[in-house]
């Protein structure tokens, strides 16, 4: 250990004093505890993904602005109704409205197909979106330019046109539920508009589809 | 015959690359963290297929949970100081230093104006638990419109986010919905959660 060597001594027995050699090695197990306890609270407090949100444009609410008769042929009415169910309806070519169908939010038969259907009769644009689509992943064309396509053809001016009501008994789900249904079956046209007393009268004779 | 002799191998492993790896996480996670601000309540969002990121700031943050009852939440401190100034000129109520300190730290309330004032002086940990009743939105009492419109006064870029329960019954989203209407806030945000598997 640590010793003044004392000046004449003539009697070592040769060879030097040595330290005795300390191991350098540390016992690191407390360390990975505490550097896995601290990952584990950093991991429970992070919120990692960002929730998503849905872009809504609502009218400006002014009495000036007169309310736009919507083209009968274009447009279709889905009311929402309580237990998940829609009613939709259509109104024929003498201002009528046709007799109510109840469905719900299925998305094989539910109201995605119908949205879909009638849409693709009306809009003859729709089959370019998969086009363009490919285009972009193939980096023909840039993101924003098949914003561009994409909302020119939503909105293409002989579309589906969709009037959403919501009646009281619906949920806030059924309402983020028929707005996703636009997003999935591009319709750029739609508005959110209040239930009518006929219409909840409709909504009782409602018949489900065949 | 002789034994064959097993060599004692140390059962002491080096810790050394394990420590390396926990804390690489650790910076990591330390780095990448965003504090998850405490919601009074828990609501349970639908899911959409919409992808657009709901963006950090200039936010203001409309929750309903499913007994209808509304919060509300804006973000940045200083624009919650100069909110609480507003909303104390114009319902006559005084807040104390300590009171608007606490104001500028909640990110989310759900408590009408004349029980603000004795939420705010419960301790942080008692503010928890007790149930707020939500913050009225109907025509009668909008205090939820002064609350936006005060808002939009602070931080004239601010966008309104709207997260809803699923089981949040239509009527009330629908009052939230004119209330921002009233307020000329016609652009606005739905928050829902990513769905899986669909196309």
């Amino acid at each position: 250990m640590a010793e003044i060597e004392g000046g004449g001594g003539g009697k070592h027995k040769g060879g030097k004093k040595r330290g005795k050699k300390l191991s350098t090695r540390v016992d690191f197990t407390p360390m990975v505890d505490l550097g896995f306890l601290l990952i584990t609270f950093f991991m429970l407090t992070t919120s990692m993904n960002k929730p998503q949100v849905m872009d809504i444009n609502m009218p400006i609410k002014d009495k000036t602005i007169e309310n736009q008769p919507v083209p009968a042929s274009q447009s279709i009415t889905v009311i929402l109704t309580k237990d998940d169910k829609v009613v939709y309806y259509f109104i024929n070519q003498e201002g009528e409205p046709e007799p109510p169908i109840i469905t719900d939010f299925d998305s094989r038969k539910g109201i995605r197909n119908t949205l879909i259907t009638e849409n693709a009769k009306r809009n003859k644009y729709l089959d370019s979106i998969p086009v363009y689509k490919k285009q972009m992943t193939d980096g023909i064309i840039d993101k924003p330019t098949y914003k561009a396509h994409l909302s020119a053809i939503k909105n293409y001016e002989k579309g589906l046109i969709v009037v959403i009501k919501a009646t009281d008994e619906s949920r806030y789900k059924n309402l983020i539920d028929i707005l996703d249904e636009m997003l999935i079956c591009n319709i750029g046209r739609y508005a959110i508009v209040d239930v009518s007393d006929k219409e909840k009268e409709m909504v009782k004779n409602a018949q489900p589809t065949n | 015959m002789p034994k064959v002799k097993v060599p004692r191998k140390s059962t002491s492993v080096d810790m050394t690359a394990m420590t390396d790896v926990a804390f690489l996480l650790l910076t990591f996670f330390m780095l990448a963290t965003k504090f998850k601000p405490d919601e009074p309540v828990i609501v349970d969002t639908p899911s959409s297929i919409s992808e657009t990121k709901l963006p950090d700031v200039d936010m203001m943050m409309i929750s309903i949970d499913k007994e209808n009852r509304v919060f509300f939440g804006i973000d940045g401190q200083q624009k919650r100081d100069s909110l609480l100034d507003m909303i104390s000129a114009k319902y006559k109520v005084a807040f104390t230093e300590s009171e608007k300190k606490e104001f500028s730290l909640i990110s989310a309330f759900g408590v009408p104006v004349a029980q603000l004032k004795q939420f705010l002086s419960l301790p942080s940990a008692e503010r928890s638990k007790i149930k707020q009743p939500g913050i009225p939105s109907d025509s009668l009492n909008n205090e939820l419109g002064d609350w936006i419109w005060f808002s939009r006064l602070v931080n004239k870029n601010i966008r309104v986010a709207v997260k809803g329960d699923q089981s949040t019954s239509f009527p009330v989203v629908k009052q939230v919905m004119n209330t921002l209407q009233d307020k000329k806030m016609n652009k606005f945000n739905f928050i829902t959660t990513l769905e899986r598997g669909a196309e």
